[in-house]
């Protein structure tokens, strides 16, 4: 099984909605040759119906769907040679584990010989060569993960979608698989699309992530991007956990000013086209907590406030703090030695100007 | 998945609408207008003020209600007990309600009916007991009571199945909360465990009330004519097919039946308590206490021991010379087996015939149904569903009614035999009667699979027929041939509409044969005999069906039925 052509994907305009329910508003996308890409979103924001029409399971109102330039839209699903791994792995149960693979290549009247080879050779990449007589259902969670990998790179796609390929699996098995993925991905150099609720899957293992929200792409970006720089308040608190204060912008000669009745006036040295009301973003572990009284960092902006709750999360202790009437979350690292604050005890939060992220309000 | 609509789906659909078109829906209609009309065609509702003129159909509409009524007030004092003790408590029964719940499909109650009379008659086995050692007799099978008391007997296991599922399918978080907020008991019972199992309930109930509606058999063997499924019979057949009164009673039969099926489904609507989130473990079942043990253990016994008397009885009858005024037969012979397969063989072939076209014809009908329904958007395909599923609530009489009238000009192409005269007729009744069983069957075999697993073929290549032939029918021939199972077994022991259908001997299967020896007092020995093999060959079907479905079944326990997205 050899790398073949890479394509890209192109995704244009593509509109849909299941009778009065409008699930993808004017989606745009395009994913580079060998890219591996992240559809990532909360619950029925959309991402699974756009592999599902990117498969051909699912018809746009609107839209074209583009591969390598050819517009695939009106291709029916068996003619697309887009290979889709199942969120559930759909193995056929009254076949074996070779049966399953052998499906695609049979469907497509290779010789017999060429069927088992390939079929003999996808399930040696995903290290299953020793069960294809077996049924599905007598494997493992795992084993039945790589099966429905195996069965749909056996075709040798030309694009690969995962459907929340890892989420039937426990925790521990879960990271080891989407490393496995990632690695198998990069051997066959095939565009990928992978669809998925749980950030860390997205940030961890993709090129480069769409975050969608009610049918809209809020942003795309690489998993760095959105983390540092979240265009708006759902991709902040989304990616990650963030804190959110409302005030208000002015413009000022040397950059902005951000004034709020929590922090005060902050200057900020960012170039940013917002104006008037506005929130800042700022994360939990960029936060620094100090006893009332201590020596106060210059360069930081300092605010007085009083410890509600404490989470132990073994890398670090995260704080909720009350700062007059405002909840903020702060994590400190947790070491040995290390200063900790018991719940009701007065604190100083401490806040890095240059590490503010100015959003529209 | 993409649905787009093809002409293969729309033509499909359209021989199916034929079918039920011109086999159910227009000679029920046929029916129906004939009791609304006069004879010049004008719409009239004399017939139904001349129906309820005479005293006889008065008395035969009450009795059909009373013993209705009675049969599904009787099999619920059977069956919940039974239930509730299987399902809650640490009870070895399951076997048991398994066996039970197969009983009345392989004999019919009319079978067992005469042996009935000779255990629990005025002068059966078990009064003459009675009689002798405590003096007094209990008068089980007086009149109506012995309609009641063997429809029950063989019809309780359709509330007693219902209510099982019913209650396996209730949460067990559901009676654990209750039970720690502080209800136990009788209390826990009748505040959360029966009102979470009443669709179950009622749905066995409904199903009870329409076959003992529909069965004209049983009463008829006990020689009670005064009900309306046997009035409609005799008016037809004896007065002729214009008689208007026989149509009244057809059409009383089927507003009666629909009324209890929507009944049910009405009463329940918005309450689907299914409330199956698997996953957590089963309920607990408790242990009984040793005085509890004692009567469940009784109660059981006792039912398994009156159940199992019809076919006991019909047993002994079969080897039986002379078996009257006695607690066993006197002598006991093979002759009424020689007899049987001396004269009966082409009745046995006639049932094999027709009922294996039933059946065949009703499972290609139920999946293709069941696909329409389920995985197309073809305009108008619920119609069929509920055309085909509507077919439960139409009485056997009034099926073959409606085929004598309906049918009654038409003549077969290059013959002069009518159409109502040939044999094929009656096996198209079959294939509508249990039309709905098959369809059922079907329908959850194809609900249960998930729709990814037909898209992973399609995504793999193969188109749709591709896609049914290699995935969707070998991942349904489990539910197929558990279709066709109970469409053959049932077909093989249908009456009503066979006593009506039947013109000439030899054309008879052998409920019909069954049911002819059982008019005579010297015919119930070989009519008996006839039964056993009727109940042995459908009892042999079922195991070996099962035991089938069960190999095939073994390597699909599907993962992927649970993980449903």
């Amino acid at each position: 099984m050899q790398a073949k052509e890479k394509v890209r994907v192109d995704i244009e305009h593509v509109s849909l909605a299941f009778g009065a329910t409008q699930v993808l508003r004017d989606i745009s996308l395009s994913i580079a040759p060998g890219e591996f890409f992240a559809l990532l979103g909360p619950s029925g924001c959309g991402k699974s119906t756009l592999l599902r029409l990117i498969a051909g399971f699912n018809q746009a109102q609107a839209g074209h769907v583009l591969i390598d330039g050819a517009d695939i839209t009106r291709i029916p699903p068996w003619q697309r040679d887009i290979g889709m791994v199942f969120q559930n792995y759909a193995l056929w149960p009254h076949m074996t584990v070779a049966q399953n693979v052998a499906f695609g290549l049979e469907e497509r009247r290779l010789p017999r010989d060429v069927v088992a080879r390939k079929t003999a050779a996808a399930l040696e990449l995903v290290g299953l060569q020793d069960f294809g007589k077996r049924r599905p259902n007598q494997l493992s969670g795992g084993q039945q993960q790589r099966v429905a990998v195996a069965r749909t790179i056996a075709i040798e796609p030309k694009v690969l979608l995962l459907d929340e390929p890892l989420s039937n699996l426990d925790a521990q098995l879960r990271v080891h698989m989407r490393t496995e993925l990632l690695a198998l991905q990069r051997t066959l150099g095939i565009t990928t699309i992978f669809v998925t609720h749980d950030q860390e899957e997205a940030l961890s293992i993709s090129d480069r992530v769409a975050v969608l929200d009610r049918g809209v792409i809020q942003q795309v970006g690489t998993p760095m991007d959105l983390f540092d720089r979240p265009l708006n308040r759902f991709i902040a608190s989304f990616v990650g956990t963030i804190n959110l204060l409302r005030g208000k912008v002015e413009k000022t000669a040397g950059g902005v000013v951000f004034d709020s009745p929590l922090l005060g006036r902050v200057s900020l040295t960012t170039d940013t086209p917002i104006t008037g009301d506005a929130e800042i973003a700022f994360r939990p572990h960029m936060l620094s907590l100090a006893a009332p009284g201590s020596a106060a960092t210059p360069g930081k902006v300092w605010v007085e406030g009083k410890v509600v709750h404490r989470e132990f999360l073994g890398e670090f202790i995260r704080y909720r703090i009350d700062v007059q009437g405002t909840g903020i979350v702060a994590d400190q690292p947790h070491y040995g030695g290390n200063v900790e604050f018991v719940p009701g005890s007065p604190v100083r939060v401490g806040i890095e100007p240059a590490q503010l992220r100015l959003l529209p309000g | 998945m993409t649905n787009r609509i093809t002409p293969a789906h729309a033509a499909i659909a359209l021989a199916i609408a034929i079918f039920l078109l011109l086999f159910l829906v227009i000679p029920v209609i046929t029916v129906t207008y004939v009791a609304f009309t006069n004879s010049d065609g004008s719409l009239t509702l004399a017939h139904f003020f001349s129906f309820f003129q005479l005293t006889l159909m008065r008395e035969s509409f009450y009795n059909s209600l009373y013993v209705g009524g009675m049969s599904v007030l009787l099999s619920s004092i059977i069956s919940l007990p039974l239930a509730y003790f299987t399902m809650r408590f640490q009870f070895r029964g399951s076997v048991l309600i398994q066996t039970l719940g197969v009983l009345p499909l392989i004999m019919p109650p009319f079978v067992g009916a005469a042996a009935m009379q000779l255990l629990f008659g005025r002068s059966g086995s078990v009064n003459l007991l009675l009689n002798e050692y405590f003096g007094f007799s209990i008068p089980f099978m007086e009149g109506l009571n012995g309609v009641i008391f063997v429809e029950a007997l063989h019809y309780f296991p359709f509330i007693l199945l219902n209510l099982t599922v019913a209650l396996a399918n209730i949460d067990s978080a559901m009676e654990e909360s209750a039970q720690n907020l502080g209800a136990s008991g009788l209390r826990l019972f009748r505040r959360i465990v029966f009102p979470l199992a009443m669709p179950g309930y009622l749905a066995g109930a409904a199903l009870v009330f329409l076959k003992v509606f529909d069965d004209v058999g049983t009463p008829l063997v006990l020689n009670v004519t005064n009900i309306l499924a046997a009035q409609a019979y005799f008016r037809i057949t004896t007065i002729g097919i214009d008689d208007p009164i026989g149509y009244v009673a057809s059409v009383i039969m089927v507003i009666a039946s629909l009324v209890a099926l929507w009944g049910s489904t009405w009463l329940m609507r918005g309450k689907d308590y299914a409330t199956l989130q698997r996953g957590g473990s089963s309920l607990a079942k408790r242990r009984l206490k040793p005085w509890q043990a004692v009567i469940a253990y009784g109660w059981i016994g006792l039912v398994l021991l009156v159940v199992l008397s019809p076919h006991l009885g019909i047993l002994l009858l079969s080897f039986s010379r002379v078996w009257s005024y006695s607690i066993v037969p006197d002598v006991y012979t093979l002759d009424n087996y020689v007899t049987v397969f001396r004269d009966s063989s082409g009745m046995m072939a006639n049932t094999l015939l027709y009922c294996g076209i039933a059946a065949t014809l009703d499972v290609i009908i139920g999946t293709a149904i069941a696909y329409l329904i389920l995985r197309t958007k073809l305009p108008g395909r619920q119609w069929l569903d509920f055309a085909a599923s509507a077919a439960i609530a139409i009485p056997g009489v009034v099926l073959g009614i409606g085929y004598l009238r309906t049918f009654r000009d038409f003549q077969l192409p290059f013959t002069d035999e009518p159409f109502t005269a040939f044999w094929l007729i009656i096996a198209i009744a079959y294939t509508i009667r249990r039309l709905p069983y098959a369809l059922r069957s079907c329908m959850a075999a194809l609900q249960q699979m998930h729709v990814s697993l037909e898209e992973a073929a399609e995504n793999l290549g193969a188109n749709k027929n591709r896609t049914i032939y290699r995935v969707v029918v070998p991942l349904m021939a489990g539910g197929i041939l558990a279709g066709f199972v109970t469409s053959f077994l049932t077909a093989a022991v249908e009456l009503s509409a066979t006593l009506m259908l039947v013109t000439a001997q030899s054309d008879a299967p052998m409920s019909y044969g069954i049911y002819l020896y059982m008019q005579s007092i010297a015919g119930r020995g070989p009519g008996a005999a006839l039964g056993v093999i009727a109940v042995v060959l459908v009892g042999l079907g079922t195991y070996f069906s099962n035991r089938l479905i069960r190999s095939r079944a073994a390597g699909h326990e599907t993962q992927i039925l649970k993980t449903g997205v």
